[in-house]
């Protein structure tokens, strides 16, 4: 799918979008007294790991967030995606995110959001690592190998 | 306590903003780490918007004996910058890079059609396991 396409979306957007986001890991935080770390809860929900997080709130939590989307997406704004249609890339990504996301113990949510919120080294440090890694790789793919979006 | 409630409350609310905020759409994720491109300011405005509350309910929470539904708070305590924490953050970049999902966004985006995140879900839980194996022991680490 065409990446050039992107319109500009109006920062009102991600503001409110981001606030939800601020007001879901502050009352999960305030109600339970756990982290709203999308990884972590995914892999207890699936019995792949077991972060403390009751089953049955990681479950919920996990369900929980397409439901949300969803519901934006009838009632407020449907969202354009714009996700490749290489099934090898999409194998690589989801690997790479599944593995590295357990190894270094959180991803954007758990480090990115909470982490940083509460000031902590290493999420501090894995946010500016994973940015890094990200940047890096989008240069390499869209400028050195493909030029096309240059 | 039913620890369901609070738990699909919160993932609604989260899943809600992950979706207006345009984060379930991988190109706008990509455009973002895209500094030598078309760079796109949306991923930055997200987290400025939800790091305060968050700080905010932190804050409160170091006032507080315990949650208002719990027993007590589970907060990582490590404060250790160690290479196996910098090497996942690495490896979880370099995927999110390539495709343009996280787990939030590609959980979040399987109810918005296509079947690019079903099959992204399945090869990040298939990375998941292949850590926990890897790694000998069922993962009992914390998230953070």
């Amino acid at each position: 799918m065409t990446i050039a396409g992107l319109a500009p979306l109006a920062p009102s957007y991600p503001i409110a979008g981001g606030l939800l986001i601020g007001l879901a890991a502050a009352a999960l935080l305030l109600l339970t007294g756990r982290i709203a770390g999308v990884s972590g809860m995914a892999a207890t929900a699936t019995r792949i790991g077991s972060g403390g997080t009751p089953w049955p709130m990681a479950a919920a939590f996990i369900i929980g967030l397409p439901i949300g989307a969803a519901l934006v997406a009838a009632l407020v704004r449907r969202p354009d995606l714009g996700v490749t249609g290489s099934v090898p890339l999409i194998l690589a990504g989801g690997l790479l995110v599944g593995f590295g996301t357990r190894l270094g113990n959180g991803c954007t949510s758990g480090h990115g959001v909470c982490g940083v919120a509460r000031l902590s080294p290493r999420s501090i440090a894995a946010t500016f690592v994973f940015m890094a890694a990200g940047i890096g790789l989008v240069f390499v793919v869209r400028h050195v190998i493909g030029g096309a979006h240059a | 306590m039913r620890s369901w409630l609070p738990g699909v409350a919160v993932g609604v609310l989260f899943g809600a903003g992950l979706a207006l905020s345009d984060m379930v759409n991988p190109a706008r994720v990509q455009a973002f780490l895209d500094v030598a491109g078309k760079w796109d300011p949306t991923l930055l405005w997200v987290m400025a918007a939800a790091i305060p509350p968050s700080a905010a309910a932190y804050a409160l929470s170091r006032r507080m004996a315990r949650p208002l539904l719990g027993q007590s708070f589970a907060i990582p305590a490590s404060r250790t910058v160690d290479p196996r924490l910098m090497t996942g953050a690495a490896l979880f970049g370099a995927g999110w890079g390539l495709v343009g999902y996280c787990p939030g966004p590609a959980i979040a985006g399987l109810a918005l059609g296509g079947w690019q995140p079903w099959l992204f879900v399945v090869a990040m839980l298939g990375g998941m396991l292949v850590h926990r194996f890897a790694s000998g022991t069922p993962s009992t680490d914390q998230q953070e």
